[in-house]
């Protein structure tokens, strides 16, 4: 007891300076556990990947289309049990701000939305949408973002697609799960194909990508190959890959930015680590005749070395307990900023965790040069010491 | 004839300084009885405090032994002689050397911490250490809140809960006030006379010197002579 008293007493005994080492620990373990959700959402999309999910696309490049008689062959390939013809629309709605940003596609609905049970759809909702070619599935985060109801207009500016398309929501899909992206608008392919034969008939009849469902998760690869073999030698030879990869390929392209993000969040670790030792090197230096006298009257160096590694940590775990608790809430004020940027934003168990383990590090490197010294300091150099 | 309680035989020790050795103590030797009250005294640089440390076991000698209560302290590692301080000796610093953050109780109890005492039994030392340093109503208070001659003698008692073998005092006076002075110095006495405590003190200060039964002189690491004092010239010391 006495033990804890004087880590405890210790650690409140210059309370700016303590106030101001656990407000650094706050804003470092907050940051850190920001940086790191930041990053977890960049790879949300492969996150979310189901492995029984392949990505046809051009092997060129993802920016030139397939042409849509694809689907039937696709679908002969054994392995394959579905497949979906999927375009990236690109649409403005209201302003190109990235505030007004979110994801459209047209897709296959009625087989699109089987291969995906995470999208949690009132039945109804969905047959209603079904029935209205120009009706809109939106995700419940897009439809809470910009206050969207089912029966709700949509306008929005053809980019890759020019021209004024007018859509309506007929229905608005829940998350199946806490990684599934709720900030997408789904469309149907046939709406936006027989518009293009009118507006652009040489556009129309391709596709961007093709969703492929497969039965055995283990010949991904093998149905990928066999895929690919169908079109290899033709115009628009395909890639096919496993949803995930495919999600990991976007990821891939800003890879250096997300690589500065956890640099970033290392480092700012790493500058707290320098304030909290210089920190414990001020007090334990302050306190040389106390600990002098401590060994002095019987007790051992390694109780004056737990006394200094006990406040170091103390105070470690008081700023971390802060920042991880302030992590949430400030990263939900932050997702609503950001929109649909990040679709999913979530401060997962692994980031809590990585936060506790850097603040553990942080207080047991902080104290470790004092606490060698206190311990080693002979006594009567000790006692003649001057705080 | 009883062995004395500490017994110094043929030290030597010196310091490294800026690269150069420093003798501070030269084939030194003293004897004293239990019960004794001894003074050391010379001047600064003598090694005074430094016979004091090596009989303390803080620090220890280049040559020579250093026997208290039959154990060779020399002989000892830094865990058992820190097992040994807790029980042998009893420490009274200059500037009292109390923790802060713990209250007068607290302080005093730290020398029980290390024993096998109950809660309760640690409380009944303690209540009776500061009893008898006359701070039984200020247990409660931290350093701080006390004057300078109340902090040394919550040091005091700090120096005697254990029941020490010996105690060693180093300018306990040098930094109090005249009376505050008086009242350690009385208290050292009483512990000396009343409960029959070994007490070593190191002092610059006559008048703190002439209440130890006798004084000894250190010269530039050698022991000059000593003094049995008599009553007379305690008399004449405390009247100058």
């Amino acid at each position: 007891m006495q033990f804890l008293k004087l880590i405890w007493r210790g650690a409140l005994r210059h309370k700016l300076r303590t106030g101001l080492t656990v407000t650094g620990l706050v804003v470092a373990i907050l940051s850190f556990g920001l940086l790191q959700t930041i990053v977890d959402a960049w790879y949300a999309g492969a996150n979310a990947a189901a492995p029984n999910r392949l990505v046809t696309r051009n092997a060129v490049s993802l920016v030139f289309p397939m042409p849509i008689n694809y689907r039937e062959k696709i679908r002969a390939v054994p392995g394959v049990q579905a497949v979906a013809a999927a375009n990236w629309f690109g649409g403005t709605y209201r302003d190109t701000t990235m505030r007004n940003f979110f994801p459209q596609f047209a897709v296959d609905a009625v087989s699109y939305f089987a291969m995906y049970p995470e999208y949690r759809i009132d039945p109804d909702a969905f047959h209603a949408f079904l029935r209205d070619r120009k009706g809109v599935v939106v995700g419940r985060k897009l439809a809470d973002t910009h206050g969207f109801r089912v029966g709700d207009p949509i306008p929005l500016k053809g980019t890759i697609f020019p021209g004024d398309w007018e859509f309506t929501v007929r229905a608005i899909y829940d998350p199946g799960e806490s990684t599934t992206d709720t900030s997408a608008m789904f469309f149907h392919f046939d709406y936006l194909n027989e518009t293009l034969k009118r507006r652009s008939p040489r556009r129309a009849d391709r596709v961007g990508v093709f969703v492929v469902a497969i039965d055995d998760v283990s010949r991904a690869a093998e149905v990928s190959h066999a895929i690919d073999e169908l079109f290899r030698n033709s115009t628009a030879e395909t890639l096919t890959e496993t949803e995930r990869a495919f999600q990991i390929g976007f990821a891939k392209q800003t890879e250096a930015i997300v690589v500065a993000i956890r640099l970033v969040s290392f480092v700012v670790i790493a500058i707290i680590l320098a304030v909290m030792a210089n920190t414990m090197a001020m007090t334990a230096r302050e306190r040389t005749a106390e600990y002098a006298t401590l060994k002095a009257i019987g007790f051992q160096p390694a109780y004056v070395a737990g006394l200094i590694l006990g406040e170091s940590l103390a105070i470690a775990c008081i700023g971390a307990a802060l920042g991880i608790a302030l992590t949430f809430p400030i990263g939900e004020w932050f997702s609503a900023q950001m929109g649909t940027l990040f679709p999913v934003f979530e401060v997962s168990q692994g980031t809590v965790a990585l936060q506790v383990v850097c603040a553990l590090i942080v207080g047991l490197a902080a104290a470790a040069l004092p606490m060698r010294r206190a311990a080693k300091v002979r006594i009567v150099d000790g006692l003649r010491a001057i705080g | 004839m009883t062995p004395p309680l500490v017994s110094v035989r043929n030290v030597w020790k010196s310091y490294r300084r800026g690269g150069q050795i420093v003798a501070v103590l030269n084939d030194i030797s003293l004897d004293v009885q239990r019960g004794d009250f001894v003074g050391l005294m010379g001047p600064s640089g003598s090694g005074k405090t430094t016979l004091l440390n090596l009989i303390a076991g803080i620090d220890k000698p280049d040559r020579g032994e250093v026997l208290v209560d039959g154990v060779d302290i020399t002989q000892l590692g830094e865990t058992e002689l820190a097992d040994w301080r807790a029980g042998a000796v009893g420490f009274i610093f200059q500037f009292y050397n109390l923790m802060p953050v713990l209250t007068a109780f607290e302080n005093v109890e730290l020398p029980l911490v290390l024993t096998s005492l109950s809660k309760r039994e640690r409380r009944e030392h303690v209540e009776a250490a500061l009893a008898l340093v006359d701070l039984a109503d200020r247990m409660e208070h931290y350093p701080s809140e006390l004057s300078g001659g109340q902090q040394q003698r919550v040091a005091i008692a700090r120096a005697i809960v254990a029941d020490p073998t010996l105690i060693v005092a180093d300018e306990p006076t040098g930094d109090l006030d005249r009376h505050s002075a008086e009242e350690v110095l009385e208290l050292m006495e009483r512990l000396n006379s009343e409960l029959g405590k070994t007490i070593l003190m190191v002092t610059h200060d006559r008048r703190a010197a002439v209440r130890a039964h006798a004084i000894r002189y250190l010269e530039k690491g050698e022991l000059a002579r000593g003094e049995d004092l008599s009553e007379q010239s305690v008399k004449e010391a405390r009247r100058s």
